[in-house]
């Protein structure tokens, strides 16, 4: 038996390039992508300080939606989801990307309001969007108890239907082949320690490799950001905690939807080779351990047997956390920094996964023009000293 | 879970407590004086280190007394605050 081909090279850094990347998560592997296929940026490292897609890439719950409440939020991810319908083609490999629909439910007379008000936000956005009642719900959703005795009474959800899942690895796997082939060196097993800084400029990085001259730097460092942003003196409105996720062992399929619930902090859907995904809300204190406590999760087990009592005896197979970059307002920033050179991309919190196709979209631009993308500056860095922040507490389903 | 050392009542579980986010942060002495990007900084730049971190918690569900540690963000250990 003879090992399968790797899908890319395993190249040492060079001495330079126009653009370094650092982070080989699903967003950095999208940035180099969209640099060579939008912008014929070509000579690129993506630096990884540990293998490939490793990090949050490996450990998400695989959501994908665009029904964001804000103007902003709703035209950068739907940007994404639109990415998303045609990128199994472009990329020729199958992501198992499946619009299966998610719902939001809705526990209270709070949710309701809120659920009805971003329908139609959403609608007057062009993103697709539903308000089910309760028996709805159960129309579309079997197995969600409905019944008014529930702890957690269903009293209705929103409805994505273009809003699914994909399969993590293997959107990684196709961005990263195809990024090689376009000649971009993916280093794996490289920690950036520093950066050269000359005339407010950033130079180079400083590696466990090497010194690696840059043109330009772009962070695409999810939960390790603030670490690296400090090493270049930028501090950044971020705060890093663990999220937990679990599955169970593998079922017959029994859930062909996905199903969140903001008030409980669970979503859960069935991934394709059967297990049971759950996620949980973020454990509270700052980390880096990539673990979070148990009595998270244990909530949130709980709360997922009342909504689906049918679970009761599903045996939870592992779990594990993975670190999440949180901002003030739970929307992502993306853009300039104060060292000319240096971009950001970061605070994409419990819901960067969706946004992989359209956060590299948005960020290529903007390195490559050095001017943000339309999509992306409103979520650039000085909002938070403008005050024009976009506060997406509720559509991002997970309690900051 | 962590075991968090409540001044008051000794070692207790973590899911007694609230978590406050980095401690000594104080309100601006002058605050009618500060720039734009000085508020930015007091409202929403707080440290996030790798490492040891000086903290608040609320012993929410004990004696409510709100006090400082400090954790360590990787190994999680807590010891007292200096």
């Amino acid at each position: 038996m003879t090992h399968p081909d790797f899908l890319w090279r395993d190249p040492d850094p060079k001495p330079s390039y126009d653009v370094v990347i650092v982070g080989g998560g699903g967003h950095g592997l999208a940035t180099a992508y969209y640099l060579a296929r939008n912008h014929g940026l070509t000579n690129v490292a993506v630096l990884e300080k540990g293998w490939l897609a490793g990090g949050n890439m490996a450990r998400n719950t695989t959501i994908i939606r665009s029904n964001y409440l804000w103007d902003e939020s709703a035209a950068i991810y739907e940007h994404s989801l639109k990415l998303w319908e045609g990128l199994s083609e472009e990329l020729d490999y199958d992501l198992r990307f499946s619009q299966r629909g998610v719902l939001n439910l809705a526990h209270s007379l709070g949710d309701v309001r809120e659920g009805r008000r971003r329908v139609n936000a959403n609608r007057l956005n062009g993103v697709d969007a539903e308000w089910l009642d309760a028996d709805e719900v159960r129309k579309f959703c079997p197995i969600v108890n409905v019944s008014s005795s529930a702890r957690y009474p269903v009293m209705g959800a929103t409805l994505q239907r273009r809003g699914g899942i994909a399969k993590h690895d293997h959107v990684a796997w196709a961005l990263a082949r195809k990024a090689d082939a376009y000649g971009i060196d993916l280093i794996q097993g490289c920690e950036v320690t520093g950066f050269d800084l000359a005339d407010g400029r950033v130079r180079a990085v400083r590696t466990s490799r090497g010194r690696i001259a840059a043109g330009k730097v772009a962070l695409a460092s999810a939960g390790h950001t603030s670490v690296l942003a400090e090493r270049a003196g930028i501090p950044l409105p971020l705060q890093s905690h663990p999220l937990q996720a679990l599955v169970s062992e593998l079922l017959e399929p029994v859930l062909d939807c996905v199903v969140m619930s903001n008030a409980v902090h669970v979503y859960v859907s069935q991934a394709h080779k059967g297990e049971l995904v759950m996620g949980a809300g973020i454990d509270a204190y700052n980390s880096y351990g990539q673990r979070g406590a148990f009595h998270v999760i244990e909530a949130q087990m709980a709360a997922a047997l009342e909504l689906f009592p049918i679970f009761s005896r599903v045996r939870v197979l592992r779990t594990w956390a993975g670190i999440v970059d949180v901002s003030p307002d739970a929307s992502p920033i993306i853009g300039r920094t104060p060292v000319e050179g240096l971009y950001v991309n970061a605070g994409w919190g419990t819901g960067g996964f969706k946004a992989t196709p359209g956060s590299g979209w948005v960020y290529a631009h903007t390195i490559a023009h050095g001017e943000p993308h339309p999509l992306a500056a409103p979520f650039a860095l000085e909002r938070f000293t403008t005050g024009a922040l976009i506060d997406e507490h509720g559509a991002a389903a997970v309690a900051h | 879970m962590l075991l968090i050392d409540c001044p008051h009542c000794g070692p207790r579980d973590e899911n007694e407590f609230r978590y406050g986010g980095q401690a000594g942060v104080a309100y601006p002495e002058r605050p009618a004086e500060l720039t734009d990007d000085e508020w930015a900084g007091y409202v929403f730049r707080r440290d996030n280190p790798k490492g040891w971190f000086h903290e608040r918690w609320f012993h929410a569900h004990g004696c409510r007394t709100w006090f400082a540690v400090e954790r360590h963000t990787v190994t999680h250990e807590i010891r007292k605050a200096p």
